[in-house]
């Protein structure tokens, strides 16, 4: 058995995370499919570009690590901080979020609160194992977030995860964001530092019909840190889900984003910027399902690969037989900014309905040599040039957000190389 | 101003100027025309110092500086300008921030001090005037769905904004109708002055019913095979190049 897989296996003996009878016997069924299913290998198409073999080598225990972290720049209140995967009471104020109720999943199974045990009673298929299946049997903690029906007006939230440089153990989150109808209401989650550690973290989104959230997710991760993050999202009719997400940290960072429309006109807008440098693999996989007609996906993804990096990108669009008049766009373009560098992206379609619109497309390139001499021919000195043609190339992607202020309010905490200059049109 | 001494150069090992020879002093307008593949655009991108261009012999001198090792931003600095036959588009970069950015920088290079957002807005203003462009351009992307007129304006727009002692035009007139052409020209001639030079690069003569210039070159395979003063044009459009390179060799 891989290393990877027995460390964790070992974790949850020494560990036996929480929860009732029933919890626990779901935990239990979740790391035995795990270990039926195993790590997973290159053989495997959605695993293809993956660094496997020399992550399996590797072995967590639970995270004990309590030293310090750097929390000089955290996001204003509201917020809630989690430091190597364990709440932060001291450093979380949420303050001014009327009508947004904020647990915790620790919480709710020491209560039995039924949302605790609806969280992990989902099965998985064993493809999706073994990585849901290990956040099932491990997840100890984790944010509930329950936004009342009604459109008010609230600040963003932010959701700090942040690690010790010296982590290197293993932890899991579990988390679950649900907007009643018409509510409103826009979250930042922001995963930092975490030295050589492995966190594992599952966000299942509701959104109610008529509702609207704003889901950004900002990955500056240490370069050493290995993370596996899926979201779920469920998007009903009229709902509109924006998600943006920018990474350019972690050792390997895979991100399964799958966007369910499941009622009448729900649309989801899913910006995306995979920023690898180093030896950094950033491994995304993004499934828009339409499952409702008249649903309508926007998906605008930018990789740029720079150094000895990969940047992975699948995006699948599948529109189910009734969903007619589903509307669905994705583009992925991809930067290689080094010979060494390796980008690699697949676009997949697949259509059961009628009177669909539909359309994918994948480029991978290198900048465009006339742009960049027209500009250093009108002065512009060279390395300025490439930083402009650069920022063109993938601000695209964060113009889902389309709100100033949000994009005000961001730029303090988005990875340097992605500080806007006023260069944007 | 300008020298172009035996001018030799290639692309990807062809060579395509061959003894090239030119003289610009300041203040004035030579037109240089030529048939396709004469090596006129060549010319062009070897002034400004495009990537890929090898020059193999021969010297350009630019007020007595030879320029051939110069990166492009160090030539533009100096007061070199191309407009393009074929603009770039660049979605994504506003065209103010290019503009600007572009004369900043060319202005540091100098040693002189950048423009705020202020002065440089007001020099804009003024140069959009002088060429009763709309300023709707300014807040677009670089030359992105531009018309083909559209482009030509904003490179003599850019033209107008940096100020450069040498300006090259390749092929401006190409592409535009008789009403973009006339706006085009009279940019160009608003520009004329004493301290600046103009190399005048066209196909044809009707350009230079609006830009008049002081000398006209017939470029053919590399070189320069006449020159003379505006009614060479004349007689190239009555004539034809091939009678005009046959007659010079």
């Amino acid at each position: 058995m891989a290393n990877l897989l027995q460390s964790l296996t070992d974790a949850f003996l020494s560990r036996a995370p929480g929860g009732n009878a029933r919890v626990r016997q779901w935990r239990e069924s979740a790391l035995a499919q795990a270990l039926r299913v195993g790590f997973p290998h290159n053989k495997l198409e959605r695993w293809k570009h993956a660094p496997l073999r020399a992550m399996a080598a590797k072995s967590f225990a639970p995270e004990t690590c309590t030293s310090g972290i750097d929390d000089s720049a955290l996001p204003p209140a509201p917020r809630v901080v989690f430091v190597n995967g364990r709440y932060d009471a001291a450093r979380s104020s949420i303050e001014g979020l009327a009508g947004v109720r904020i647990s915790r999943l620790a919480d709710a199974l020491h209560d039995e609160d039924e949302r605790a045990s609806t969280l992990l009673g989902r099965a998985f298929d064993d493809i999706e194992a073994p990585f849901a299946s290990l956040n099932t049997a491990l997840a100890e903690d984790g944010l509930l977030l329950d936004i009342d029906a009604g459109d008010s007006e609230r600040p963003p939230l932010h959701m700090v995860f942040i690690g010790s440089h010296e982590a290197e153990g293993s932890h899991a989150l579990r988390h679950r964001i649900e907007c009643r109808e018409g509510a409103r209401l826009t979250v930042i989650e922001h995963h930092r530092g975490g030295g050589a550690a492995l966190d594992n973290q599952f966000w299942h989104v509701h959104l109610k019909p008529g509702s609207r959230l704003v889901h950004v997710r900002l990955q500056t991760l240490d370069p050493r840190h290995i993370q596996f993050s899926r979201t779920d999202a469920a998007i009903a009719g009229d709902a509109q889900y924006v998600r943006l997400d920018v990474e350019t940290g972690g050792h390997y960072v895979r991100h399964e984003l799958n966007l369910n429309l499941q009622g009448r006109n729900a649309t989801a807008l899913s910006g995306g910027v995979l920023w690898a440098t180093g030896t950094c693999t950033l491994d995304t996989r993004l499934v828009s399902r339409h499952q409702a007609p008249g649903t309508a996906s926007t998906l605008i993804w930018r990789g740029l690969a720079d150094d000895r990096s990969r940047a992975n990108f699948f995006g699948g669009i599948r529109i189910d037989a009734g969903a007619d008049g589903s509307d669905a766009a994705l583009t992925n373009k991809n930067l290689l900014l080094s010979e060494q560098a390796q980008i690699n992206t697949q676009p997949a379609l697949e259509i059961h309905a009628d009177e669909v619109k539909a359309a994918h497309g994948a480029t991978v390139g290198q900048l465009d040599a006339g742009a960049l001499f027209y500009l250093r021919s009108r002065g512009v000195p060279e390395h300025e040039a490439m930083a402009l043609l650069t920022r063109a190339f993938y601000a695209e992607a964060l113009t889902v957000l389309d709100d100033d202020n949000l994009f005000a309010g961001l730029t303090p905490y988005l990875p340097v190389q992605l500080q806007p200059e006023g260069a944007l049109s | 101003m300008l020298e172009i001494i035996d001018l030799h150069a290639s692309v990807h090992g062809k060579e395509i100027l061959k003894g090239f020879n030119l003289k610009l002093e300041a203040g004035k307008v030579h037109a240089l025309m030529g048939p396709n593949g004469a090596g006129k655009s060549t010319l062009g991108y070897i002034l400004s110092g495009r990537e890929g261009y090898e020059i193999t012999r021969g010297q350009i001198l630019f007020n007595g500086q030879d320029i051939s090792v110069l990166e492009p931003e160090q030539r533009a600095a100096l007061g070199i300008f191309l407009a393009f036959q074929y603009p770039v588009e660049i979605p994504g970069v506003n065209n103010t921030y290019f503009l600007r950015t572009a004369l900043n920088a060319q202005r540091k290079a100098r040693g002189e001090a950048e423009l705020d957002s202020m002065a440089f807005l007001k020099k804009v203003r003024e140069k959009l005037s002088v060429l009763h462009l709309k300023d709707e351009l300014l807040h677009r992307a670089v030359n992105a769905g531009f018309s083909g007129g559209e482009k030509k304006r904003n490179e003599i727009f850019q033209l107008a904004l940096l100020e450069p002692k040498l300006a090259i035009l390749d092929e401006t007139d190409s592409g535009l109708d008789i009403d973009a052409l006339k706006a085009v020209a009279e940019g160009v001639n608003a520009m004329r002055s004493p301290e600046r030079a103009f190399l005048v690069i066209t196909h044809y003569q009707r350009l230079l019913d609006y830009i008049h210039p002081d000398v006209v070159h017939v470029m053919s395979d590399g070189r320069i095979v006449a020159s003379g003063g505006p009614e060479l044009a004349l007689q190239l459009e009555r004539d034809g190049y091939a009678a005009m390179a046959a007659g010079a060799a």
